[in-house]
């Protein structure tokens, strides 16, 4: 356990090496999930998405810097996505906060998405709780906002930044589809493009048609330029408070921690399954016979419950 | 489990030709590997700090510029300094033959001259990371 | 230009030859399924008039010396004179590269081209951090006017025309070019010469960038309004397409990227009010030349074609010297091997010939021993050699533009022009070179074809000699050219000294004063110019600018 002693004392190649630890789910994860979870909590999560080329990196460097300003200890977890083909990729990210490299008090780690078994979300939120516990007051979440996997690494988050430029076209269609709800502060970037006032209306518009216990606030920003920064910085202060003062802070986090026991439980499961040969004998055995049409995927699904349970 | 082997892909110096280490980026992703570029004009010390909070096990510099023997080692003497050995440090570019015994000396594990193809680096990578 | 009648008769003989060819490749099959050019472009077995049969010889190409100049710049071409023989050249100290300079023109080297070390490209004294184990590797180091004067000592700026090689503070040298000439008693305008001045290709390919797009323009046109008033016979630019290429792009995008890169100055110039013809004939373009010869001669020839229609039909141009496209080549760095390094005098001499039977005004070639280090004198003299026997011994310059009318030239150049368009129509829909540089689009594409070049080599099905095919055992190359470290501490030494003993009140008030234009519209030339006259240093000049302007962020694409 020494690397989770160096870590309270915000030691960053300890967290470094435990989140590779958790990723990986390297032997002994477990225990370091159970230690890490009792000893955080404190910060603030921000989860930062929005479709590719929006500028989601530029925007994040540019809110540390500011938040930095006040001393602020921030960490930031930037996803990319894996190659379903090669299982390999480019994190690349970390170039658009080339300046926060030398600052003390950033930590930036940059993930895969790998297609995990439902592990994604699960990889970030311990990673979370490790640079939590490393010290970090403000730890910012960054994914593309394509995949159902992404979205989930976001809605764990306490404040949940929605990115969008103008000229997306059909891509709006999607974002009302379903992401339209998880955003608590919407940021039209690259603001200084023709038509950002139309996609502002757009977004507007579909604010009025979704649910939103608080109506999230658009705000607009040129991030490559600094500009709009401190709206955004106001923008999350302000859902800070209104969580806080509602109760909703901890009702978010009741929930969050419902979602990770149903994960752990989904993930043993399937892990269950896979992990057994007698059931991964009888899973192939029954996928052959589902894909002739000699059965159907409902009956061999319990075939194979009934078999891990008895 | 096996894991995908992490790479930083750094451009250390001022040099901006960046082909080579694109190419090599790409080939290594290709090969099943999560790899972080770091971008042009890198000091010793943003690479060090990047691969340290990336947890990568493996640095491979690119460099053209001529500033290898000042640059290289300091980056080794980084990794030295933060206890950071187990990164494997490669480093390719225009570097003569004539310097590669020291560069080899002050810890850089190997230099990929260039012609090198890139299946070569991917397998010297490959063998050499302690998984 | 062909007899209509006749084409179909030639279609049924090419048919029969097809047939032939096809019952010889079943027997034994050729060399390779597919024949691809440098650029991995399909190229046929052979061509016929068919290949052209739109050919219109006074539309395609003119005489040489006019409209659309596709045949050359110049009537006569290399009859009245050879090409410019210019000789890159600048590592270490000022004293070190002006006795180098000294021996190019001995050599009969007919132009200077100056190689500045990273840190002076990037706006760095050389006792930045940033400039440790960089100062005098790539070129000379030169952090103030004093530096400059040392560089050109014994040279007369009236005799000499002299290129340099630097683009983001590109005012700043050339302010310094003009103040040393003020000193030899040479006025600006007497000054002939280039700075490359190409912000575009530095955010595509080549990474000296300093401050971001549109401050930067601004120091682009501010270089065109001023030269145009005071120093008339200068370059105000060398749009470049070498580096784009160097970067891995193909022949066509080689031309298509530079001169939507041409079309964004342009552009810019009007939009900051200067009248095309006032500046366009002193647009110059900088190209790469590679080894399949028939590829570079078309693209060099679609390349003059395409800026002549483009400033014709475009923007309007008037005076026929705004629509010629006139270029420095230099011969392909990433050609060259390390594995038996003087198999690159020959490639460099194919280079040669495509740039000049491909009607170049000044060629550059490289050294063999490029690919390892900066070039000895022994490697340079050959390389300068090489242009000599291509001008006197080849023949090749005694007709101009001697390829035209070969069917596979004339069918290749109008394939690269077409493609060349295309990659402009696409750039012009994204908004302009700022913006598709911005998005990625240029660097994706050149990144695409540089990594497929590198898949063909390593499956053999590209060659290389001595790389992957026909190696030897060889012992590491001798007599390589170092460059010394202490050349930093040499030069930070005359920084201190230079610092004590200049007027610092007097650097101080130019300093502010470029501050102030920089945040206003002014012309920043004669601000920079008073700056550097006092010896402010390129460091101090350009931290202003990075304050005012802030600085620019790569969109990397991989």
């Amino acid at each position: 356990m020494d690397l989770i002693d160096q870590l309270k004392t915000g030691n960053k190649r300890a967290a470094a090496k435990l989140i590779t630890m958790v990723e990986n789910k390297l032997p002994g994860y477990e225990e370091v999930l159970k230690e890490v979870h009792k000893l955080s909590g404190g910060a603030y999560v921000v989860g930062i998405t929005g479709p590719p080329g929006s500028g989601k990196s530029t925007l994040t460097d540019k809110l540390v810097k500011n938040l930095r300003k006040s001393g602020k200890n921030i960490a930031i977890i930037a996803v990319d996505p894996t190659s379903p083909f090669t299982g390999g990729s480019i994190l690349g990210d970390r170039i658009r906060m080339n300046d926060l490299n030398l600052d003390p008090g950033v930590f930036i780690r940059s993930m895969g998405s790998r297609g995990h078994l439902g592990g994604l979300s699960e990889a970030t939120r311990a990673a979370v709780k490790i640079l939590d516990v490393m010290g970090s007051e403000v730890i910012f979440v960054e994914t593309v906002g394509v995949g159902q996997s992404e979205v989930e690494i976001v809605r764990n988050a306490d404040t949940t930044l929605m990115v969008l430029v103008p000229g997306l076209g059909d891509d709006i269609q999607a974002i009302k589809a379903g992401i339209m709800e998880i955003g608590d502060i919407f940021v039209i970037n690259k603001a200084d493009i023709d038509g950002s006032n139309r996609t502002k209306r757009e977004v507007e518009m579909n604010l009025d048609l979704s649910h939103h216990e608080r109506r999230p606030r658009v705000v607009m920003a040129v991030a490559i330029d600094n500009k709009g920064i401190d709206e955004v910085v106001e923008a999350i202060h302000e859902h800070r408070d209104f969580l806080v003062s509602s109760g909703k802070y901890h009702q978010n986090r009741a929930v969050t921690a419902k979602d990770e026991i149903l994960e752990i439980i989904q993930v043993q499961t399937l892990k269950n399954v896979l992990d057994n040969p007698r059931v991964r004998e009888q899973l192939e055995e029954l996928t052959q016979q589902v894909a002739s049409r000699t059965m159907d995927p409902y009956t061999a699904g319990k075939h194979i419950m009934d078999n891990i349970q008895s | 489990m096996d894991r995908p082997i992490r790479v930083l892909v750094a451009k250390p110096g001022l040099d901006g030709h960046d082909r080579g280490a694109k190419v090599i980026a790409r080939a290594l992703r290709d090969a099943g590997m999560e790899v972080i570029y770091t971008g042009l004009r890198q000091t010793p010390e943003q690479i060090v700090n990047a691969a340290i909070q990336e947890d990568v096990d493996v640095i491979a510099a690119s460099i053209l510029s001529g500033a290898h023997a000042t640059l290289l080692p300091r980056i080794s003497a980084l990794l030295k300094k933060e206890d950071a050995e187990d990164i494997l440090f490669v480093a390719g570019g225009v570097i003569p033959e004539d310097d590669i015994p020291e560069l080899i000396e002050k810890g850089i594990k190997a230099v990929f001259t260039p012609g090198t193809p890139t299946t070569v680096t991917v397998k010297f990578i490959e063998d050499n990371v302690r998984k | 230009m062909f007899d209509k009648d006749k084409l179909p008769q030639l279609k049924s003989s090419l048919e029969k030859y097809d047939e032939l060819i096809k019952k010889m490749t079943d027997k034994r099959p050729e060399r390779k399924d597919v024949f691809k050019s440098g650029s991995g472009e399909p190229v046929k077995n052979v061509y016929t008039p068919l290949d052209i049969e739109n050919f219109d010889y006074t539309q395609s190409l003119g005489m040489p010396g006019s409209y659309p100049y596709t045949r050359g710049v110049q009537p006569n071409m290399y009859r009245g004179k050879l090409w410019t023989m210019r000789m890159y050249a600048g590592f270490a100290t000022a004293e070190e590269s002006n006795k180098r300079y000294k021996y190019l023109v001995e050599q009969g080297s007919s132009g200077l081209s100056v190689a500045f070390d990273l840190p002076t490209q990037i706006g760095y004294d050389s006792d930045h951090a940033l400039a440790e184990g960089e100062v005098g590797k790539v070129g000379v180091a030169i952090d103030s006017l004093k530096d400059m004067e040392v560089l050109f000592d014994g040279i007369p700026l009236d005799k000499v025309s002299t290129s340099m090689t630097i683009n983001a503070p590109a005012s700043v040298l050339l302010a310094m070019y003009i103040a040393v000439g003020e000193k030899q008693g040479v006025s600006a305008d007497q000054l002939r010469g280039t700075i490359q001045n190409d912000i575009l290709k530095e955010y595509i390919a080549r990474g000296t960038y300093i401050f971001p797009t549109e401050p930067s323009m601004r120091l682009i046109t501010d270089i065109f309004e001023y030269c145009a008033k005071e120093v008339p016979q200068w370059n105000t630019i060398s749009i470049s397409g070498y580096h784009i290429r160097e970067a891995g792009s193909t022949a066509a995008q080689e031309v298509g990227f530079t001169l939507a890169d041409g079309i964004a100055y342009v552009e810019a110039a009007l939009k900051a009010g200067l009248k095309v013809d006032d500046f366009a004939p002193r647009l110059s373009f900088f190209f790469n030349s590679h080894n399949d010869l028939l590829e570079e001669v078309a693209k060099f020839r679609a390349a003059r074609r395409l800026w002549a229609r483009i400033m014709k039909e475009r923007f309007g141009a008037e005076n026929p010297k705004s629509m010629m496209l006139k270029f420095h080549t230099q011969t392909g760095g990433s050609t060259l091997t390390a594995q038996q390094a003087d198999n690159n005098i020959i490639r460099v001499t194919i280079q040669t010939l495509a740039a000049v039977l491909g009607g170049t005004q000044s060629l550059h070639t490289n050294s063999r021993d490029e690919a390892l280090a900066l070039p000895s004198e022994d490697s340079v003299m050959i390389a300068l050699r090489t242009q000599q026997i291509v001008g006197h011994e080849s023949g090749v310059t005694n007709s101009v533009d001697p390829l035209a009318g070969s069917y596979v030239i004339e069918a290749l150049t109008d394939k690269i022009e077409e493609e060349a368009m295309g990659y402009i129509h696409k750039i012009d829909e994204i908004g302009g070179a700022p913006k598709a540089i911005d998005n990625g689009y240029i660097q994706q594409e050149i990144m695409d074809a540089a990594y497929q070049y590198q898949k063909d080599i390593e499956s053999n099905d590209r060659i290389v000699v001595g790389v992957n095919q026909y190696q030897i055992k060889e012992g590491s190359p001798k007599g390589l050219l170092r460059v010394d470290l202490s050349v930093g501490e040499q030069q930070k030494k005359q920084l201190v000294d230079l610092k004590a003993s200049r007027d610092n009140e007097a650097v101080e008030k130019t300093l502010v004063a470029l501050r102030t234009a920089c945040q206003g519209t002014d012309n920043l030339m004669p601000y920079i110019i008073d700056a550097v006259k006092v010896y402010a240093t390129l460091g101090e000049i350009t931290q202003v600018m990075r304050d005012i302007f802030g600085e620019y962020q790569q969109n990397v694409m991989i």
